[in-house]
């Protein structure tokens, strides 16, 4: 799809990059105030905000849950109180799922990139999206006031009529805050919508764009039909809970079940809005270094679209025993399959990419490979609990939990960070140091695992989640699990040090290191503010890797010596 | 003493629970098998098709593209089936309690479960139960929504305020088994546990005629029928004339007319708004003249109620 220009760029990357200098004029020095970042309608430079914000989310909510995991070495649970114990399991999964996961892939490398890799200047409506990151950051405000005042202890499902007349903490305000962070959801999708619709670079025709843009656009389409919902059922707790409406309390005259139909309603397909992006980065990054074509483009383009829409079909597999009819169970069991199929095929062309590819193990190809066989671990066991007659064992065990963190932990996170190394030289203009950068990825599938594998044995054994005290026949497989957590923790860590201190001493990165195709890598490192000097112009397919070599070494052999 | 040793794999205690684990397995091959496919696939290419491996043959066959795509979409979609065909059939044949169960009525609450034996014996988080026997409980929850499960017969429901939730099972092993609440309920959730002690049928009669004497549900059902005047109205021969309430008799199980035209089927979640919201559904041919019972009568008097008044009912196939 790229132009290749091999006479503007050094085709090779120079043996010595450290001669390499930083573009004179560049998105990151465009400005240094204070007021540059605040009232940036830079799509890139927003990006960044969002990183940092998140990354204080997920700061936040990893500490949380290392104090849970450590409280649960011990059957007794003699580390934290209950109510503290619920508190900060609560706050872990509202502030993962709400304030890190379901922004983290769109709104730092999706604001970043979307008209990077189409060949814009802006997304289409950059106030939109500046107004995003505050919504958000209201949003988070709210929440961290939530946790400061005393916390919530409703767990991050909200499960009615707990929240909206029994629990007595703070769950207005975490509710208030959820609500208006939907917004910021809504907005960032809008304008991924009509960004990609409108504002292609000319010869960028729908077949041509990048996997990592398809699977924005899916993710957008639930963002947008998804969040309002949320904010419905949410909006409803409140009216219960505050002006005493019956709408799900039974004494008041509401359906308890009735909220689990509208949670879900958001939070089955929310859990594609995590998942979607990390596969759209796994695609750009498995050609790249596999230097092929992607096997199955318009598969996986698809399939994207496919699990949009099927995800809005299986909210009820979270009912199956919570007294929805049982032919309802049955057509929602029959549904679920439905998205295992679109995911699967994503898994299969993967795969085949890497046959008679040319394979390097750089840290996001690391990543990518991590993270497609976590993914399926997680995929596959999402048979399970589609499965009527199984799910009623493991519903609200430990195996729902290990389930859900393969896909989102093992899978979200795993192809966030593959995308934040592959993108990093481009949002930087600096190299991470590799070796640690590979220590970190290989620590962080091990300990993952470690921590997270034998909770499908205790979900099926039979382990409640959400238990701050369990029996003591339970307590070896939880220990290894902490033990795990511990290797994770350390792993998380690394990335988070190192990636700033390559900010000051990393080496400068070519504009495009990893010989990339995709618009975004003819740009400079870092980009300049308007992105490109000229409106590039799209002739060819994405990821046509075998062209672009060739071309690379037809200069190779152009250039002198 | 439940049996708590370490273990990788829960014990069964019922047949429905050797068939769970037969589809678990079969679940549980479906998955090594891709997962070793797929594993076993990117580690033999990374290490074939390294950068360095130079004598490696890379040129590209094509069109076989299509066949692989289909082949990988037509066969997980076939396994998928199975799987789906298996586990509904599973599901759907064990819904429903077989006919002559014992029935037993749970009420949870913020954090306990309380337990009524038919005969009237009660217990708190702990349940004697028979072997070889149905057992079946009806369920209610006085706050939040719980859920009960015991992992070793492989069945759970939740236990919702408003309504009854069924579940039942057939030990098949004498012995002590864990019962957890797995719907997080507020502070305690983890201490709303407690055991099923599945005991022989001769033992477990010993033990309910050993245990204080209660009146059993039906009994206090038909006491709390008089005491709360229900009578007066609704048993003929007593003060009101008949035709201005329908008689009790025969009407769970059954259809029942209602004023709207509709029909509804008399269960017990009927039965029960019949009694707290009384105007909510009328009788078509009478008046809304009862009186509301919402906040005189507890969940367990509500439970003996509709005991007393589904003994009043013949029709066999309303077990
Ligand atoms: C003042 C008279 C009166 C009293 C006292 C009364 N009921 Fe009723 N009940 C009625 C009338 C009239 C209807 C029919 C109209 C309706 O559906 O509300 C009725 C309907 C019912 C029904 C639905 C019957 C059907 O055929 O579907 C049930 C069940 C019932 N009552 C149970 C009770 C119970 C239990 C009590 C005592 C706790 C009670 N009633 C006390 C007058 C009374
Ligand atoms: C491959 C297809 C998948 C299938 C068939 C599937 C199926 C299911 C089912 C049936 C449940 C409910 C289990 C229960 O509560 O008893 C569940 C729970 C869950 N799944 Fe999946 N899933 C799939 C993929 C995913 C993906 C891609 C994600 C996230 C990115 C995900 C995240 C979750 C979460 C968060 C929960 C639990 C929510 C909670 O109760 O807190 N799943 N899944
Ligand atoms: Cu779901
Ligand atoms: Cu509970």
């Amino acid at each position: 799809m790229t132009v290749l220009r091999p006479e503007l760029e050094p085709a090779v990357p120079p043996p010595e990059s450290s001669a390499l200098a930083l573009p004179r004029r560049h998105y990151l020095n465009a400005g240094y105030s204070v007021r540059s970042w605040l009232l940036t309608l830079d799509h890139k430079r927003i990006g960044l905000l969002y990183l940092l914000s998140i990354t204080f989310f997920f700061v936040i909510g990893g500490l949380a849950a290392s104090i849970v995991r450590l409280d649960l070495m011990t059957p007794q649970g003699d580390l934290v109180q209950t109510e503290t114990y619920n508190k900060l399991f609560t706050a872990h999964g509202v502030i993962m799922v709400f304030f890190f996961l379901v922004p983290s892939i769109p709104a730092v490398l999706g604001n970043f990139l979307v008209p990077l890799m189409i060949g814009a200047r802006d997304l289409a409506f950059p106030r939109l999206n500046l107004l995003s990151w505050y919504v958000y950051m209201l949003g988070g405000a709210f929440t961290l006031y939530a946790l400061a005042a005393g916390g919530v202890d409703t767990g991050w499902t909200f499960y009615a009529p707990y929240s909206s007349t029994y629990s007595n903490t703070y769950v207005m305000a975490t509710a208030i805050g959820i609500f208006i962070t939907g917004f910021s959801s809504i907005l960032t999708g809008l304008n991924f919508i009509v960004t990609i619709h409108k504002m292609r670079a000319p010869g960028l025709v729908w077949y041509r764009l990048p996997l990592f843009i398809w699977s924005m656009y899916a993710t957008s389409i639930i963002m947008v039909l998804g969040t309002p919902v949320l904010a419905i059922a949410i909006f409803l707790v409140g009216m219960e809970r505050m002006l005493g409406v019956g709408i799900f309390d039974p004494r008041l005259g509401g359906d308890p079940i009735l909220f689990q139909h509208l949670f879900w309603f958001y939070s089955h397909p929310a859990v594609y809005i995590m998942i979607l992006p990390s596969m759209g980065v796994v695609s750009e990054i498995v050609p790249c270094f596999c230097r092929k074509r992607i096997f199955g483009y318009g598969f996986i383009a698809f399939s994207s679209v496919a699990i949009a829409a099927f995800s809005f079909l299986v909210w009820g597999h979270h009912l199956f025993v919570s007294g929805q009819s049982v032919y309802a169970g049955l057509v929602f069991s029959l549904l679920s399959y439905s998205v295992a199929i679109p995911s699967a095929i994503k898994v299969f062309n993967w795969t085949a990419t890497l046959h008679k590819g040319s394979i390097s193990f750089d840290t996001p190809m690391l990543y990518a490979m991590g993270f497609i066989g976590l993914f399926t671990m997680g995929g596959l066991t999402g048979l399970y609990v589609a499965a009527l007659a199984v799910d009623v064992q493991l519903h609200d065990t430990y195996f729902v939990v290990a389930h859900f963190h393969y896909i989102m932990v093992g899978g979200a996170v795993m192809g966030y960070l593959g995308g934040i190394h592959f993108w990093w030289p481009k949002m930087t203009g600096r190299l991470y140091p590799e070796g640690w950068a590979r220590l970190s990825a290989i620590l962080i599938f091990f300990g993952f695992n470690l921590t997270f594998f034998p909770q499908y044995i205790l979900g099926y054994l039979g382990m409640p989640r959400r238990y701050h005290i369990y029996p003591a026949e339970f307590q070896v497989l939880n220990v290894m699990s902490s033990a795990g957590a511990s290797i994770l923790a350390v792993g998380y860590f690394f990335p988070l040090t190192y990636l700033v201190w390559s900010l000051f001493y990393g080496r400068v990165a070519p504009s495009n290191p990893w010989r990339a195709t995709g618009l975004e890598w003819q740009a400079t490192s870092p980009p300049a503010v308007e992105n490109f000097a000229e409106t590039p112009v799209v002739t060819q397919e994405a990821y046509d890797y075998p062209a672009f070599d060739a071309m690379d070494a037809m200069a190779a052999k152009g250039l002198p010596g | 003493m439940v049996n708590d040793g370490f273990r990788l794999f829960p014990e069964q205690a019922t047949a429905h629970a050797a068939q769970v684990d037969a589809l678990y397995l079969f679940l549980t091959l479906v998955s090594t098998f891709f997962t070793v496919l797929i594993a076993g696939l990117i580690v033999y290419f990374a290490i074939k098709y390294r950068r360095g491996n130079r004598k490696v043959d890379r040129t590209l066959s094509h069109g076989h593209g299509m066949a692989m795509e289909i082949s990988w979409i037509v066969i997980p979609g076939l396994i998928c089936l199975i799987i789906f065909g298996w586990s509904a059939s599973l599901y759907f044949s064990a819904f429903r309690a077989p006919a002559g169960a014992i029935s037993i009525q749970v009420v949870a609450k913020q954090w306990m479960w309380k337990f009524q034996h038919p005969n009237g014996g009660r217990e708190i988080n702990t349940l004697h139960v028979p072997m070889g026997q149905a057992v079946e409980l009806t369920m209610i929850s006085e706050d939040v929504i719980h859920s009960l499960f015991v992992p070793a017969f492989r069945v759970k429901h939740d236990v919702l305020p408003g309504s009854y939730s069924r579940l039942w099972f057939n030990a098949n092993k004498t012995g002590e088994f864990h019962l957890f609440c797995t719907e997080y309920c507020g502070t305690d959730h983890s201490r709303m546990i407690g055991k099923v002690v599945v005991m022989q049928p001769a033992e477990y009669e010993a033990w309910l005629s050993g245990g204080k004497v209660n009146e059993s549900p039906a009994v206090a059902g038909k006491r709390l029928f008089e005491e709360l005047r229900c009578a007066t109205c609704h048993t003929p021969g007593q003060g009101q004339p008949v035709l201005t309430c329908p008689p009790l008799t025969n009407v769970y199980g059954h259809e029942v007319q209602l004023t709207t035209g509709s029909k509804v089927m008399a269960d017990e979640d009927y039965l029960r708004e019949s009694i707290l919201r009384p105007r909510a559904k009328v009788v078509a041919g009478f008046q809304p003249l009862m009186p509301t019972y919402e906040g005189q009568v507890d969940e367990e008097q509500l439970m003996q109620l509709l005991v007393y008044i589904k003994s009043l009912s013949t029709n066999p196939s309303a077990q």
